[in-house]
């Protein structure tokens, strides 16, 4: 095999390789690396190949430490690490241009399972780079012959020409919603908010850059303080974790609109949760989805790719005026035996107030006025810890605030519950929209007052008001554990974020969220009046065949475009002369040696001729390219030369 | 490349599909000419491509979808690249050198190739399977050689040749049939060391003697045909390259190779005989003529003496081709 093809290769499979090194254990990443640099040095030494049984073993000890290491040999991550091992073992057993096609299409392969992962802008820059050697390796493979240069020429514009039909494709090739078969669990990413609450959980995430989702209003916007966007709502405490219990049956929410609703679309990262995020409280619903009793905006599958919906909310309401005796009993539940001291405290407001907006004053103003601080590192707690929180450490982040005061109410009858949720969110004016990040994740409290019904308390806003005003590193006074971009990054670095924020917003609505929905919303918009897989499959032939008549012309004309050397040319027209005299030139016959016998069979034009062949082949194989002067005179001696017929 | 022979129905077919003409001067590959059809690895590239656009679908991969569409849309314009790799080459055949009946026959087909582009890895091959692959310059014109084994005396014929590029991706199979009128002139095998019909010796005994032998007279190259006992194995030791002892023979005396002096044998084996002696007799310089049943050459010692000698007997009894 050609050693310059094993090299090409062994850089398509790195390529390839190098953006899952981010998501997969080290070893796998350190295997594959040594088995590649293993190669690169067989071949750079013009070593044999290992024997099969090594490389047998080598997939056997492979196979059995990734069934160790993940514990299963099915799903998705398994399935990546055995399709990077089985290219990188490939490469050490490469024998015939079969092998090498194997490795071709094993290389595409790993690229398009990258995608689970990222299907950014870069991974897409990325696919073109790899593209350009992966096919750069594939013409090496059928021509080992061919130059570097016009190796990687052909490979970019072959590349180059097929993006106008890639793109026809694109766009015409009738969708289908995914998926067709059942997925492996671990088949989508899921990250942000759960449906559980314990001391860390939430500030943890808020160390997270990831866009949650995005928002575009349609008209105004409402006040920063006001975007309180609805996840879990958490009933069940066991004295460390909320988590959302079981309601004794379902039934639909009321509320009551008191304000002109916002109407606005959200862009949703997936996070293979059924929930949808909304802000306080829906009052319009998307298609397919609906709300649960505790105002919790559901899909009806899992949302694993990202999702568009647009909705409207009202920012004034009274939630559930009635409520349920049973639910109401549910908002006072107490882990039995805890936090002695809170209980106290509680009670001791309970006899002097029975109002619960009163009491939640109450609790606000000791959150104000005692040494309360706002922080992303608070100290671990203990058994009691509601206790711990309150009256000792007294630093905490939003799950501490929200769960102590939720703590507080019920344990002074107020009947009252803990969202989560996200709250504010960076406003983009690049793209005049909303991002609302991982780090924007938040805990607050509803408490039940009859007549109101559910009122949203947020007792961070009563410890730090700039986290719900502005963002959460104005709120913080140590914000070191943040990321360098969640601080207080120069102007000109949020801005470049902020464009590319919105390029990557437009990427994902136009490219990554190109569905069966949006296909017929922008064929429609084109003018295509009954969007149907046969009208569709006609405009996609007529388009390809348009553009592949247009490439053809492009690719023909090259090989009408004969000889454009004046030199050459004048040459022809000579021998054609001679030939019209009885003297052709054979087709083997170099100019020179056409002279030499020309010369001896007419001595009258052996000088002549001899000189002109002499320039002729100076002027076209010399080391010195002629000049314009010596190429004239040529010309012009060419003209001169009279060929005689023989007497 | 393994040599493949093309079964009985495909060549029946082929015969019945595509027209058999001899041709003759430059044959220019037109888009009438080449036939172009996927390849076996672009059926399979096929499979692959519909497992990546299932996938594609079901896990909602729109980077995916991309790919998929970037790299079939690819193969198919390696179709075209695949037409252009062969289109507008000019061919026409060259001079064959005759050789004798056990070696092969070198065809030479000039392909010119007057365009700006470079075409790649190019296929020439008979039926039966005997094949060269060959690049081609921008606008350059190479002489590609094509080797077939010459089995029996008389015309060879090159046959239907065929000339066939996968280039770029191997997705596609671009071919065209071709067949020129051009013949190989295949010399009868010579027989094993024979001795010469020297005519009557000086002594008058009447019998053939052991030629002149022994007056060692000098070294000349190694034509293919001459007798292992003539080649001079001391000066290959010296390095200096594979020679052929020469000796003379009085001159002035003609040498008369004749088809009745030899003695009950088969037709084909009188010839290789003949062969043997035009070869030697050439050999050491005599002069010599050939005598057979169909008319006779006069003695003569030339090299163009000894070609038509030899082509006398390649052809003899035979129809001309």
């Amino acid at each position: 095999m050609d050693k310059s093809l094993i090299y090409s290769l062994i850089l398509s499979i790195l390529l390839v390789l190098a953006p899952h090194m981010e998501h997969l254990p080290l070893w796998v990443s350190i295997m594959c690396t040594a088995l590649l640099a293993w190669r690169t040095l067989l071949n750079y030494r013009a070593l044999p190949l290992p024997p099969r049984w090594l490389l047998l073993l080598i997939t056997l000890v492979g196979v059995a430490v990734i069934g160790k290491s993940y514990h299963t040999l099915f799903g998705r991550e398994v399935g990546v690490t055995l399709l990077m091992m089985l290219a990188t073992l490939k490469l050490l057993e490469l024998r015939s241009s079969r092998d090498a096609m194997a490795i071709i299409y094993l290389s595409c392969f790993i690229i398009i399972t990258n995608f689970f992962y990222s299907q950014s802008i870069p991974t897409a820059l990325l696919m073109l780079l790899s593209l350009i050697v992966i096919v750069a390796s594939w013409l090496r493979i059928q021509a080992p012959n061919i130059r570097l240069r016009s190796q990687l020429r052909l490979a970019s514009i072959m590349l180059i020409q097929s993006v106008p039909l890639m793109l026809v494709l694109f766009v015409l090739f009738p969708r289908v919603q995914g998926p067709l078969w059942g997925m492996p669990q671990d088949a989508y990413n899921s990250s942000g908010l759960s449906d559980e609450m314990s001391p860390g959980s939430l500030s943890k995430l808020s160390l997270s850059e990831a866009v949650a989702f995005r928002v575009t209003y349609a008209t105004s916007a409402p006040a920063r303080d006001q975007m309180y966007w609805r996840g879990p709502v958490l009933w069940q405490y066991d004295g460390r974790t909320w988590t959302r219990g079981t309601a004794g049956y379902q039934y639909a929410p009321q509320f009551t609109e008191a304000s002109v609703p916002f109407e606005y679309s959200v862009v949703l990262e997936p996070h293979n949760k059924r929930w949808l995020y909304a802000l306080d409280m829906p009052a319009t619903l998307p298609a397919n989805t609906r709300l649960n009793t505790d105002f919790q905006l559901l899909n009806n599958a899992p949302v694993n790719a990202r999702m568009r919906y647009q909705m409207s909310s009202t920012l004034r309401y009274h939630a559930n005026a009635e409520e349920t005796p049973a639910q109401l009993q549910r908002g006072l539940q107490l882990p039995p035996r805890l936090n002695p001291r809170t209980l106290a405290l509680a009670q001791m407001w309970r006899v002097q107030q029975s109002d619960p907006a009163e009491l939640v004053k109450n609790a606000l103003r000791y959150f104000n006025q005692e040494k309360f601080s706002y922080t992303l590192e608070p100290p671990l707690l203990g058994r009691d810890g509601v206790d711990e929180f309150l009256f000792d450490t007294r630093q905490g982040f939003c799950e501490h605030y929200a769960s102590a005061f939720v703590y507080l109410m019920r344990a002074a009858g107020v009947p009252s519950r803990v969202v989560t949720g996200y709250q504010g969110g960076e406003f983009n004016a690049f793209g005049n929209y909303y991002i609302v990040r991982q780090s924007d994740a938040h805990a607050w409290a509803e408490v039940w007052i009859a007549g109101l019904g559910w009122v949203r308390v947020d007792p961070t806003a009563a410890i730090a008001p700039e986290r719900v005003e502005r963002n959460l590193a104005s709120a913080l006074k140590d914000n070191t554990a943040l990321s360098f971009m969640a601080r207080n990054p120069p102007a000109w670095l949020s801005k470049l974020r902020l464009n590319i924020d919105a390029l990557s917003n437009s990427w994902n609505m136009w490219v990554l969220g190109y569905d069966p929905e949006r296909q017929f919303a922008l064929l429609t918009r084109l003018g295509m009046e009954d969007v149907s897989w046969q009208r569709m499959a006609r405009n996609l032939m007529l388009g390809l065949a348009v553009i592949l008549a247009v490439l053809a012309a492009l690719m023909f004309r090259h090989l009408f475009k004969r000889d454009p050397d004046r030199v050459h040319a004048a040459w022809l027209r000579l021998c054609k002369r001679m030939t019209k005299v009885g003297l052709p030139r054979a087709a083997h016959e170099g100019a020179l040696d056409y002279a030499q016998r020309v010369g001896s069979l007419r001595p009258a034009l052996a000088s002549e001729l001899q000189d002109i062949a002499q320039r002729y082949v100076q002027l076209r194989y010399g080391v010195v390219p002629g000049d314009k002067q010596s190429v004239q005179a040529f010309i012009r001696s060419v003209a001169r030369f009279k060929a005689r017929k023989a007497r | 490349m393994a040599a493949k022979s093309i079964s009985r129905p495909h060549q029946a077919f082929r015969n019945w599909a595509f027209r058999r003409t001899v041709e003759t001067g430059t044959v220019v590959l037109n888009q009438r000419r080449v036939y172009i059809l996927p390849s076996r690895q672009g059926l399979m590239f096929a499979v692959v491509l519909v497992v990546m656009l299932l996938g594609d679908i079901n896990y909602n991969l729109s980077l995916g979808y991309v790919l998929t569409f970037l790299l079939a849309m690819m193969a198919l314009l390696s179709l075209l690249y695949a037409f252009r790799n062969l289109a507008h080459l000019q061919i026409h055949a060259g001079h064959v050198a005759p050789v004798f009946a056990g070696e092969s026959a070198r065809f030479v087909f000039h392909f010119d190739n007057p365009s700006a582009l470079a075409r790649y890895q190019i296929h020439l091959h008979d039926d039966a399977g005997h094949r060269t692959v060959f690049d081609l310059a921008a606008q350059s014109a190479t002489p590609v050689h094509l080797d077939i084994p010459a089995t029996r005396r008389g015309w060879l014929d090159s046959d239907r040749l065929t000339i066939y590029s996968e280039f770029p991706l191997g997705m596609f199979h671009a071919w065209t049939y071709i067949h020129f009128d051009v013949l190989a002139l295949v010399y009868p095998r010579p027989a094993p060391t024979q001795p010469l019909p020297l005519s009557v010796s000086p002594d008058g005994s009447g019998k053939l003697s052991a030629s002149g032998d022994d007056d060692f007279a000098g070294l000349r190259n190694y034509v293919a045909g001459d007798a292992l006992p003539r080649i001079a194995w001391k000066a290959l030791a010296r390095e200096q390259g594979l020679q052929v002892k020469q000796f003379s023979t009085p001159m002035g005396q003609d040498l008369w190779l004749d088809w009745a002096a030899i003695g009950e044998q088969g037709m084909e084996a009188k010839l290789e005989v003949l062969t043997r002696w035009v070869l030697d007799a050439d050999a050491q310089g005599m002069r010599y003529g050939l005598r057979l049943p169909d008319g006779e050459l006069a003695p003569q010692n030339s090299t163009a003496h000894k070609a038509e000698c030899l082509r006398r007997l390649a052809l003899y009894g035979l129809i001309k081709a």
